[in-house]
Order: structure tokens, then sequence, then C-alpha cells
């Protein structure tokens, strides 16, 4: 018992344990986490080593004391889409179901770091929707109360206000897209991505969890309607419990299982312009198109916006969208335009057909599904795999992802947040 | 940057076009009955493999014909284009 609570001492980061191995050379630090070979069989498997499926693991070890779990990436952890978004939390959101679920999802944020023992950089600096018209301000007026019935800090801002907020955007009198005001979300912001991914790894691995890399799902075992395990490149696993976390591959597994879901996988581009010193200090949305940016802590302006448009698993993005993107991000800060390009970069996006992601049990038992996130995976991470974890291990959706069912579509209980119809990769 | 070959136009680039989804779903016929499934599997249901994919696309600052490509998600190479209503 005493070498168990040394040996929990010893990993905690601190700055004891900082100062310690300074003295050593920081040659001594343990592992954040091991790198298991796989066993034959686990109570629980998670396909798919991103934010989610690591969280997911997390809470199904921290909540539901389940810890015979393996995570299954194909790649390396966080190489997916968690490493390759624009970083930003919110939870302004109208539907009750998006909004409950992601305030949920808030206070988990609030009180990662001190959770996971790891720094992930919260950094709820807020978030304004800006709007171009009249009837703009009153769709965000409403949104912004229905925000406030659900516990969610929302306020509406008027020119003057925006304008004193981020007084480097365009308020000339004869542009296109004037900014009539805005929504604002104070609490939200923005979170080391790659953090969040390393310190939920960090801490499933010390509970118990094995981190599987580099290892492919390349069939599934179902025997009279219930899922019975895996066949990987590193053997095969069995589970009678499975969760699917794997975003934009989420079609290439359900082909395996016949199964048909109503998500494509679209392309979405992410870039940063080179390091400037501190201007922006919100995350700001142009209201007239799609177009979101941020200043990360190094400086550089972290700009994303349109998927490409078609369907794509390329994970690497096409000049015209970027153009068109770009070009809505200088309408809105025409100081952009005298920067250099940094980098850019795609993910692929699981696109759900109301733009509302699902959290759910499948027709086979034992099989899982977490898939949907459209532009919103990242920010939904603590929620969705504390949900997720319950899903599985009660074997029924938590009220908080009731909502999220696979069902949905035929039921025409549909999600549709901001009231684009099917098919959101047309928007 | 996709190069698209129009079947009516010939060869112009992305920025011309825009896009329609997978080509290979067929419409319930009309008048007839139609199952809550069929009618999921045409409005919400879609293979989106990885690999070779039949998609409609509008030459819409062109001729504004819609028109069919066999493209490749992965590599996004076009292997060929088809008027709308030629079968592969």
């Amino acid at each position: 018992m005493s070498l168990l609570i040394l040996k929990i001492y010893m990993q905690k980061y601190s700055a004891f344990n900082l100062i310690k191995n300074a003295l050593t050379g920081h040659k001594d630090w343990e592992v954040a986490w091991k790198n298991p070979t796989p066993k034959t069989e686990y109570d629980v498997i998670i396909i798919g080593g991103g934010g989610h499926g690591l969280a997911t693991a997390y809470y199904l070890a921290k909540e539901h004391n389940i810890t015979n779990v393996a995570i299954i990436e194909k790649g390396w952890i966080g190489g997916g889409n968690v490493g390759r978004n624009t970083t930003i939390v919110r939870s302004n959101y109208m539907h009750d179901e998006n909004g409950l679920f992601s305030e949920f999802g808030m206070d988990l944020w609030r009180s990662m770091s001190q959770e996971l023992n790891f720094n992930v950089m919260f950094s709820p600096r807020g978030i304004i929707n800006l709007a171009h018209s009249d009837a703009q301000m009153n769709a965000f007026s409403r949104r912004g109360n229905s925000m406030k019935l659900n516990g969610i800090d929302a306020v509406l801002l008027n020119r003057e206000e925006v304008k004193k907020l981020i007084p480097m955007a365009d308020f000339s009198e004869n542009v296109r897209f004037p900014i009539f005001g805005g929504l604002m979300q104070p609490s939200a912001g923005t979170a080391r991505h790659d953090g969040v991914a390393w310190g939920y790894a960090r801490q499933a691995d010390s509970m118990g969890v094995d981190i599987i890399q580099h290892c492919e799902v390349t069939g599934f075992d179902v025997d009279n309607g219930k899922i019975k395990g895996i066949q990987t490149s590193k053997g095969n696993i069995k589970a009678k419990k499975i969760g699917l976390c794997v975003a934009g591959s989420t079609n290439i597994l359900a082909e395996m299982l016949n199964m048909r879901i109503p998500i494509e996988t679209h392309l979405l581009q992410a870039c940063v312009s080179e390091p400037i010193k501190p201007i922006l200090d919100h995350v700001v949305t142009f209201g007239a198109g799609h177009f979101y940016v941020s200043q990360s802590d190094k400086g550089e302006m972290v700009m994303g916006g349109d998927l490409d448009g078609y369907n794509s698993y390329a994970q690497r993005g096409n000049l015209p969208t970027l153009q068109h993107v770009l070009t809505e991000g200088i309408a809105m800060l025409p100081f952009l335009s005298k920067l250099k390009m940094l980098r850019t970069w795609g993910g692929i996006m699981d696109m759900s057909m109301d733009g509302s992601p699902i959290i759910d049990k499948t027709h086979i038992e034992g099989l899982y599904l977490n898939c949907g996130w459209c532009y919103g995976g990242f920010k939904a991470t603590p929620a969705s795999g504390w949900t997720f974890a319950h899903t599985i291990a009660q074997d029924r959706p938590h009220k908080l992802n009731a909502g999220y069912s696979l069902n949905r579509f035929s039921t025409g209980h549909l999600l549709d947040e901001k009231g684009l119809g099917t098919k959101t990769w047309i928007s | 940057m996709l190069h698209i070959k129009c079947p009516h136009c010939g060869l112009r680039s992305q920025n011309e076009f825009s896009y329609g989804g997978d080509a290979t779903v067929k419409r319930p016929e009309l008048n007839k009955e139609v199952s809550d499934q069929d009618w999921d599997n045409f409005v919400y249901l879609r293979k989106s493999p990885r690999g070779k994919h039949l998609e409609l696309w509008q030459h819409i600052s062109g001729c504004r014909q819609w028109f069919k490509v066999e493209r490749d998600t992965l590599t996004h190479e076009i292997f060929r284009t088809l008027k709308a209503n030629e079968e592969i």
C-alpha cells in the first residue's frame, strides 16, 4: 500500500517534482503512458485514441471503476482531429440538448487541469459571434435568451460594445457586411488541444487502461447480434463491449459492420499566421459566412472556416477553400491581410445529417457509437467522454446524451441547431 | 485545386463548380408506397466510402448543367465524368 502511494506521489506533476528532477538532470521522469502489447481480452475496447476515446477510457475507469480497458489507435494518440482543431471551447447553443450537454462539459473544462494534473491551458477569454443585420441581432437575442434559460452565460452586444472589445475589426460605414453587434459567451474560450489528449491518456494509463497505438482494426467478430471482439493488425482481441470513437473514419468501420450511418466524411482546414504581439483577446466569428479566429499564446492568429465541400478522407486541404475563408477573415479583420501564413492543415470531419452528434447504442448488442461531431468535436471532448463512458458502462444513454440518438433521423427528432436542414456539408 | 472535365464544356478549375453529393442515391418512386426505411436511406444514410465515389457536381459558373464525377475521396484523383443521364 505504501508503495502504491509512493508511486502515485512520484508520478504527480508538481513544483516539488520539477525541482527534484531538475537536480537529477530530468533523467528520472516516468513515461506519461506505457506501450503495452494487447491482451487477448478486455472488458471494454475503445476504438480511436483521439480526445473522445481517451476521455471515454478515463471516465470508464474513474466514474465506473472499469479499468480492464484498451484503446486501439491506428496511428498515434492525438494525431487526428484532437491535434488539428482550432482549440475553441464553448457552449453557446440554443437547443436544450446541445446547451445542457455542452454546459455540463464547460464545468469539466474548468476543473480539467486540476483533475488531470496536467496543464491544459484552459483560457476562458470569451467568444463573440458577430451579427451583420437586424434579423441576425434578433436571432442572436433569441439564442442568448435560450442559453440563459439553460444556465449558460450570454451577453448581447451592440455595435459600440463590440467596438470596445475588438477595435481592430472593420467598423467603417461602407462595408458589405457592417457589424451591427454580437452575441458573447464570456465563459467560453480556448484550451491546449494536445494537452487535453495527453492529460487524459496519462491518467487513463495510470488507472490501468492499455493504450495500444499503431494498431489498425481490420474487422469485427459479431455472433448472433452480439459483439464478441475485433480483428486487428496486432491480432484478435475479445471484448463484450466495444465503443467506436473514430470521427471521420466512422463509415470505414461501419462498412465492416454492414451498418449505414447518417454521416458523411468531409475535409475541414485550419491555419495559423506568423506570431504577432497580443492584439485579439477573444475568440471571434464572422456572422456573414464561416470564419473564426483567436490568438494563440504564442501569438499566432488561429483561423478556420468552411469545409472543402466534397467528400474527402485526404486530411489535407485545397487552396480555393482557404482563399474563400481568409477573404471572409480579411473582411472582418483587415489587418490579417498583412500577415504571412505559417501553417495550414486539414482534418476529416464526421458530418452528421442534422449537424449534431450521435452517442448511442447500436442494433448490435455491446457495440456503442460516438460520432457526428461536425465542426464541434474538440469542445465536446470531456462531456462526450463522460456520457459515452456512462452509455457503455450502464448500457443505456445518460439523460445528457439521450437526444443524441442514432434513430432520431428516422423518428424525426432532429437536432438542427443552425436550421440548415439535412446535409450539413452543404452550408 | 481540382480540375474537373465538364462533359459539356471541357476541363475547368474547381472554382466554377459546386458539389451535389453522392450520385448513387435514388429517390423512392413517386406515387408508390414508401417505407420509413426507404425514405431514411434516401434522405439521411450515405456510404461515404474512402476510395472511388460517384458524385454529382454542377457547372454553376459555366453551362449550369448537373453531371456525374467518379473521384477518389482519398487521393482526389478524378477517373471520369459523365452526363447526368449516363450510367457507368
